[in-house]
Order: C-alpha cells, then structure tokens, then sequence
C-alpha cells in the first residue's frame, strides 16, 4: 500500500455516485501511477463521463473517497483543481474571444500571472499548431481547431494529470493523428493522462493500460494489447 | 494554489464585457426591447400628464425588469450551451467569486439600459426623470434584481423549459424591487419625503438578497 | 415473482398528532362559532377571523419548515429533507390560500369588495405565487441531485415574500387591513378589539395551526411522497427485467 500510494497519483476506492434512483457508478476502485496512460473503454452510459466529472471536481461522489496527488475529495477540491486539465465533449471555449483570449481568461481563472501565461500561451499555441489562427474568434475554428485549442486551454496551468472525454469523435484522421502526438508529449512532460473512448478501433497509441467500465463497475483493468481485449470489451458493453 | 477572489472577479466580468463589447448580442436586445416597451406603455395606457405621474415609476421598472430577464436568460445560457460554466467551475477559483463575476456583467448592462430609459423618458413624458436620487434607486434596484436573476438564471439555464421558467421563478422575487423601488420613485417625482423609507426598504432587501445569493451559488452549480 | 410496494407503519407519534388535530380542529371550530361572543360592529361575520388568522401562521410554521428542510438538504445532500421541504410548500400554500379566501369573505362585508390592492393583501398573493412558481420549477428539474439543491435555495428566497408579507404593516402605513398585535395603523378599517371572549377562542385555534396541524400534515404529505417514489423504483426494477 505505500509503495503504492507513493507512486500513485490517482487512488480512487469504492467510488460510487448514484443520480437520484439511479446508479451511474457502483463502488469503483483503481488507482493511476504518476505518468500513466490509461484508456478509459465503455459502451455509452457505462459511467466514463460521470467518472471524468468526479475526477475533475465537477460533481461529487455520492460514496467512496478518490485522491488526486494526495489531496482529497470534495473537501480539498480547490487543490485538486488546480491539478486537473480537462478536455471535455464540448471544447469549453468562448466562441466571441479569440484563441489568445480564451487562454489570457482561462489563465487569470487559474491565477496565473499575466507574463507568464502569455509566454505558456503561445508556446502551446504553437505545440498545438494555431500559432497563425491565435487572433482569429474561435467561432471561425473547426471542430479539429478546437479540440486542440481546448488541449492548450486545459494543458495552460501545468496540471499534473489531464482528462480526455472522448476526444476523437469528430475528428478526421489527420486531426487524430496530431492529437496523438500531442498526447504523447503530454506523457513525456510527466503527466499522467485518462482518456475515454467508446471506440475500440481507435485507441491512443501511448496508452499502455486500459480500463473498461461496464455498467458503473471496472469490467477489466489491465494491459491494452492483450489479445482477449476486444472479446471483453464486447461482452462488457452488451 | 488558488485564484484571488478579486482575480476571478474581474476575470469573468472583463471578459463579459470583452464579449459584449465585440457582439452587442446582449446590450442591443435589452436596449430595443426597453424602448419598445416604454412605446408600448405611453400608447397602451393613453397617458395624460396627471397619470404619467402616476404611473412612470411602474413602467420604468418593469420595463427594467422584463429588459434584465431578457439579458439573464442570454448571459447564462451561453455560459451553459457551450460547457462554459463547466469551465469556470474547473479552475481553482472561489464559487462565489464567479459569482459575483456574472452579476457583475449583467448588473452592468441592466444599469446602462437604465441609465438610457432615463433621460429618454424624461424626453418621452415631459418629466425631469434625471434626478440624482431618483438614478440612485436605480441602480440600487439594479443591483438587487440583477444579483437573484443571476443566481435563478444560472439554475433555469440548466433546466429544459428555460426561457419559460426564468420569468416564472424571477418575478415572484423581483417584486419585493419593484414594489418598494416605485414607491421611491413616485416618493421622489411627487417631492413627498416618504421616498427615504421606501429607499432605505429597497437597499435592506437588496442586501440581504445579495448575501444569500453569495452564501447558495456554490449549490446551484455543483452537482 | 410478487412484487410488493414496501410500506412503514404510522408511527405512533403521527397517529397521535392526526388524532390531536383533528379533535383541536373541532374544538377550535366550536370555541370560534359557537363559545366566543358575537362581535357588536361585525356581527358573524368577524367568526372567520378565528380560521383566517391562524392558517397564515400556520402557512408560516409550513414555509418555515421548508427552509429549514432545504438548509439541511444542502448541508447535508439529503434527500429526506427535500422532501421535507417540499411538503411544506404544498401545505403552506394551501394554508395560504386558506387565508386569502377566508380574507376575502371577510372583506366583502366589511370593505365592501372582494379584494382590494391593499400592500399586505397584494404581498400575500405574491408569497402564493411565489410558492406556486415553486412547484412548477420543481416540475421542470429532472436530475434529483440538481432538484434538491435548486429548491432547497429557492425555498430559502421564497421566504423572504413571507416575511414581507408579515412585517408589511408595520412598514407600510397606507395598509387597511387591520393589525391583530399591537396598534392598528390610522386608517385600518374594520377594527378587531382583543376582548378576553375572542382570546379565549383565538388562542386555542393559534396554537393548533401555529404547531400540530401544519406538523401533522407535513408528515402525512412527506409519508406519502417517500410512497411515491417507492413506486418508482418499483417501476425502474420492473423495466429492467
């Protein structure tokens, strides 16, 4: 347990949140090592998004304690906030403000000092790509544009672990492929990353772990490349 | 880490204005729609001299009233049609502070959309409505109207029926504002010195609505 | 497969309170009606005042549970506290509409009209309103979680239409609706002396809607909704099979 704890950034136990009668998570338990990448698998409405938005501080479990870098939740949140990037469904921008505004705003909001968040703003807008569209209103972007300008939104204040709700859906190949690398850069950098996705063709070429919900309970927890993934993957989303 | 109370403040409200600014989404609706209504009231009611009288103080602040709920319903529901909300409520910034920095907005522009109506129906009805007193009370009733039709907007935002519920869940509220603040508006057009306590009423009601919309809107956004 | 709709026993205590308020009801009707001397000014008429002033206290003892149910709901995300709260509003507003009806055939007589935009009587029928728009906002959350915050803080604002409409008279000089407590303002028409007859049948009837009844029904329409979604798990267990 402390070899664990010590490596684990993550430590979610008995994890359960229930939506009036109905039970969207039932007594979860896992845990992520500092610098993991994991792929969070399950058919829709086994309980990945409502898992990200716990992880995330955004709602509260109803049961079970969940750690983020040693911190607690809900009774630490604000700590853990500050840890959290999170790349959501929707790219949680501001479409009248253009991409440097939204990351001078989204900076202010994390309390980061003027100077610096610009320097970081336009280092990631380069990571990202949109160095040249870093003036243009994000309503003129496309749905590729903005996925990765929301990376950059949830990478700007250095968390240490970074969420990913479904993030290819809507992307073409080639939108895919960079955001692959982006994630991959991300790992290098030492953070630990969770992205859900309920397609099995397309999985995150860094990760190295994968975990399948089913029905609000971890089905699998284990390597990504077994063999028998996809047979337990199938069962699990039937 | 965590953001400064005063940072997320003027964050939220810098960048609401920013916004509106650049769009005029907001301003420009409440604005047509106020001098609409106050078009509307001169014909509909027929007003004489002697009735104005009696009667500006009403469609001043019902006009007000319906042009905010308008500003209200628009300012959330962006906020909330596209995650944004979600996205105030990720970063380690106080609850109340953003708060404070969506009524902050909206306040502002309900109070600019006052500060017009005022000189234009002093035009309008042939009475000095450019009274320091008399802006005084409005923006007081600005202030407190504007701080629970924030926190009402922000829970009809996340409901189906918004458009329809905001005014149904607001108006109940704001009329504690408008019954008190045309009483001090009618107090200060006729000279009767009855408008101080009508004013002071108004200003108590708004504090106090304005603390427990500080102390409840870390529940109406947190699941 | 049986499936059976679970159900608690009355509890003893709520059997007893049903019991009370029925018999303090009609106590209360025959003190009002029957015992208390015929008002010289009024005639009958000014009997309903027995009923019309304890159901808003009553209405006052219900709404204020209801804020107290939603302080405790969100302090502590219960659910039985909102429902609390919510069987408050229901039997507030009945009480107030109680009020107002019993207000208005007082006022026919005495003021010569129905209703009048008196401040008090306009606040009370805002407080009703404002309980009103509190079901129907209810109506339209589906998310239990979201409901529960939601209306433990708009019961909490709702409160204050109360308190306006209590204190109104004292704030407002221009009212003519009479004040029971304390000096009437000067133009109050239809004036309400406190001789120790009309104490003696309002007293009882005060004590019964300030307490037990607005208690005893609250607990019945709080039973009754636990009841109900009872039933609705049963309905949710049944679709999953």
């Amino acid at each position: 347990m402390t070899l664990t704890s010590e490596r684990a950034i993550i430590e979610v136990e008995q994890l359960s949140k229930v939506y009036g009668a109905l039970p969207a998570l039932q007594g979860l338990d896992f845990s992520l090592a500092r610098g993991e990448f994991v792929a969070l698998l399950g058919a829709n409405g086994s309980g990945k998004s409502t898992l990200l938005r716990l992880l995330s501080g955004l709602s509260k479990p109803s049961a079970g304690t969940v750690r983020i870098g040693g911190w607690e939740l809900p009774r630490e949140a604000m700590a853990i906030r500050a840890q959290i990037g999170l790349v959501a469904h929707r790219p949680l921008l501001y479409e009248n403000l253009t991409a440097r505004e939204n990351l001078a705003f989204f900076g202010r909001m994390y309390g980061l000092q003027a100077a610096d968040c610009e320097a970081r703003a336009k280092t990631l807008l380069r990571q990202v790509g949109l160095p040249r569209r870093a003036d243009a209103l994000v309503r003129t972007f496309s749905r590729g544009m903005k996925q990765r300008l929301s990376i950059a939104r949830a990478l700007l204040h250095g968390p240490a672990v970074l969420l990913l709700d479904e993030p290819y859906s809507g992307l073409d190949k080639s939108a895919a492929d960079s955001l692959d690398d982006l994630l991959a850069a991300a790992q290098q950098d030492g953070r630990t990353i969770l992205l859900s996705t309920h397609q099995l063709e397309r999985l995150p070429p860094a990760a190295g772990r994968a975990l399948i919900l089913s029905r609000g309970r971890v089905a699998y927890d284990g390597a990504l490349e077994a063999s028998e993934l996809a047979a337990i993957y199938q069962s699990a989303s039937a | 880490m965590k953001t400064s109370y005063l940072e997320t403040v003027l964050a939220i409200a810098g960048k609401d204005l920013r916004v509106e600014l650049r769009s005029r989404e907001l301003i420009s609706v409440m604005a047509i729609f106020a001098l609409l209504s106050i078009l509307v009231f001169s014909f509909a009611l027929e007003l004489d001299r002697a009735a104005r009288e009696e009667t500006v103080g009403g469609v001043l602040w019902v006009t007000l009233i319906f042009a905010s709920l308008l500003g209200l319903n628009r300012s959330l529901a962006q906020e909330y049609d596209l995650g944004n909300l979600d996205a105030l409520l990720l970063a380690p910034a106080p609850r109340s502070a953003i708060f404070v920095g969506k009524f902050a907005g909206n306040a502002l522009f309900t109070g600019l959309v006052g500060l017009l109506l005022l000189p234009l129906m002093t035009a309008l009805y042939g009475m000095n409505l450019l009274d320091g007193r008399l802006i005084l009370t409005a923006l007081v009733g600005v202030f407190g109207f504007c701080a629970v039709g924030t926190l009402l907007a922000t829970m009809t935002a996340q409901t189906r029926a918004r458009e329809a519920l905001l005014p149904i869940a607001m108006l109940p509220l704001a009329l504690p504002f408008l019954l008190t603040a045309v009483r001090a508006t009618k107090g200060i057009l006729t000279g009767a010195a009855e408008w101080q306590v009508w004013f002071q009423l108004l200003a108590g009601i708004t504090v106090i609505y304005f603390v427990l919309c500080l102390l409840l809107y870390g529940y109406v956004v947190e699941e | 497969m049986t499936i059976e709709l679970e159900s608690k026993p009355m509890p003893l205590l709520l059997r007893a309170l049903t019991i009370m308020t029925v018999l303090g009801f009609a106590t209360t009707l025959y003190l009002g009606l029957f015992a208390a001397g015929t008002d010289i000014q009024q005639g009958d008429v000014q009997r309903i005042f027995y009923i019309h002033m304890p159901s808003f206290f009553g209405a006052f003892t219900a709404f204020g549970l209801t804020v107290l149910g939603g302080v405790l709901a969100l302090a502590r995300e219960s659910d039985k506290w909102d429902k609390i709260a919510l069987a408050g509003v229901e039997v507030g507003l009945a009480f107030a509409l109680i009020n107002l009806l019993t207000g208005s055939i007082w006022a026919r007589p005495i003021w010569n009209t129905w209703w009048t935009w008196d401040p008090r009587l306009t606040s009370a029928a805002v407080m009703c309103l404002t309980y009103a728009a509190y079901l129907m906002l209810r109506a339209g959350i589906e998310d239990a979680n979201r409901r529960r915050a939601f209306m433990s803080v708009y019961g909490i604002f709702a409160f204050v239409t109360v308190l306006i409409t209590l204190f109104i008279i004292r704030i407002v000089p221009d009212t003519i609706h009479p004040v029971i407590v304390g000096a009437s303002p000067q133009n109050a028409q239809g004036s309400f002396e406190a001789t120790s007859g009309v104490v003696l049948a309002l007293l009882p009837s005060m004590a019964l809607w300030l307490t037990v009844m607005p208690i005893t029904l609250i607990w019945h329409r709080y039973r009754l909704e636990e009841r109900r979604e009872g039933l609705d798990r049963l309905k949710l267990k049944l679709l999953s099979e």
